[in-house]
């Protein structure tokens, strides 16, 4: 067996003891203290076994799936959704936005490290923050609209008051809250201003209290970068989801930081997560081109929204006010609107000239949003 | 955080997870995915993206909306 033996080297660490010398006696020398029968190959036997029961168990209450329950419900009309706005003033991709609670205005952030705020109505831009580092990734409307957050590629997220005064500059007033090791992917306020939720390529997600900056909890699980989060709909408590490049999506809770339930059944990165409005299910997207469905109260996958000719990866997804349309943004430009319940696809959304980074729809419902590599975002309704 | 940790430690910590996901409550998916569609149908008449909404009433539709000049 392997018990003391150097099991393999990965970027120059050791498997047994991170140890970065390669040799075999420093790694003896450091493995004394392990438990003797505890080799790498029976801890790995011992998950796949587990993850096979896991399988069996969940197997069990999969007695149908979700198109075949749904196949007496009414088919969809035809969309009438189009392009009603497009929102130019970005100078590089658009990479982030976040709607805000008046349904009207919406903020968004760009790899050329400037956050703007819009009226969507009047396509009025009120205010512009320039940032010291481009690329930021993550941005999100505080509850009160009296705020907005930022991070990315400054391993932070900063919170930015909105002042009434067109002639202040907002970026004096940026506050740290956030530090992670490695850069902010998302991030979103709790339900009050005073609290925000980041996830990060370093691995975690995080709960921070924005006043004073102190970190209230950490999230760990994760074995690669976190890249989406979304909190559970108000009403259904204190739980939030994460999806990243280990391919998993865990869902948490707030509180006492424990990874309630976990899914892995994406092929590749999943780059978007969302719940349902009921807050009992929740969607992702993957680079593996399909978006997938899970109801938390039957513990499994219930859906793949895919299609032999859609082959580029799902960056985002977003529910439309009722649930039933999935609308989701690929890296080949389109959006496609997916028949939740039915698993067909409605309608494809053209118009962007490079790949949608995000699409979200108004907090009425009566708008979708998004964001594209293209430099600008465009409103449909 | 992962990157920190060694292949061992990572895979002990998924045997933790598992141990415990093994013994969550669950219910059969007909009766989850009846609920789901109870719900949709429920919101359903109210959904403007899917119901549409008068021109007069839709911000987005017509013209640009009002702009406030000063």
């Amino acid at each position: 067996e392997l018990n003391y033996i150097h099991w393999k080297l990965q970027a120059g660490k050791c498997g047994l003891c991170s140890s970065v010398k390669a040799c075999l006696s420093a790694c003896g020398m450091a493995c004394q203290g392990l438990q003797k029968g505890e080799t790498l190959a029976s801890l790995k036997r011992e998950c796949d076994n587990l993850k096979k029961k896991l399988e069996e168990e969940r197997g069990k209450l999969n007695d149908v799936e979700l198109h075949q329950v749904a196949e007496k419900t009414e088919v969809l009309g035809a969309l009438s959704v189009k392009t009603r706005r497009v929102l130019k003033g970005h100078g590089n991709k658009v990479l982030c936005m976040d709607w805000c609670k008046d349904r009207r205005r919406l903020v968004s952030s760009s790899q050329d490290g400037k956050v703007i705020v819009w009226d969507a109505f009047t396509l009025n831009k009120e205010h512009g923050i320039t940032l010291p580092c481009t690329w930021v990734m993550a941005c999100a409307y505080a509850p009160s609209g009296c705020a907005v957050a930022c991070g990315g590629l400054d391993n932070k997220c900063s919170v930015v008051p909105l002042s009434l005064d067109k002639t202040e500059n907002l970026a004096a007033k940026k506050k740290s809250v956030a530090m992670h090791t490695n850069y902010v992917s998302g991030c979103t306020f709790t339900n009050s201003d005073m609290q925000l939720l980041t996830c990060s390529g370093d691995g975690t997600c995080a709960l921070w209290d924005v006043e004073s900056g102190q970190l209230l909890q950490s999230f760990h699980g994760h074995t690669a970068d976190v890249l989406s989060l979304d909190l559970a709909p108000s009403e259904t408590g204190n739980t939030f989801v994460s999806g990243g490049c280990d391919k998993k999506a865990n869902v948490w809770d707030m509180r006492s930081g424990q990874n309630i339930q976990s899914f892995e059944s994406h092929e590749s990165d999943i780059n978007c997560v969302k719940y349902y409005p009921s807050g009992d299910a929740f969607a992702s997207a993957s680079d593996d081109a399909t978006c997938r469905f899970y109801d938390l109260r039957a513990d499994r996958e219930v859906a793949v929204y895919q299609k032999d000719s859609i082959i580029f990866g799902a960056s985002t997804v977003d529910f439309s006010l009722s649930g039933r349309l999935l609308f989701a943004g690929y890296n080949d430009y389109t959006i496609n609107a997916w028949d939740v319940l039915k698993g067909t696809r409605v309608s494809v959304l053209f118009g962007h000239e490079n790949r949608i980074s995000r699409v979200r729809v108004s907090p009425d419902g009566t708008a979708l949003c998004s964001a594209s590599w293209d430099n600008t975002l465009r409103i449909w309704a | 955080m992962a990157r920190d940790m060694s292949d061992k430690e990572i895979l002990k910590m998924e045997l933790e997870q598992l141990k415990k996901e093994v013994n969550t409550p669950r219910t059969p998916v007909s009766a989850n995915c009846a609920d789901t569609i109870t719900f949709v149908e429920g919101m359903l008449p109210n959904d403007p993206l899917i119901k549409g909404v008068p021109d007069d009433k839709n911000p987005y539709k017509g013209d640009k909306g009002g702009c406030i000049i000063t």
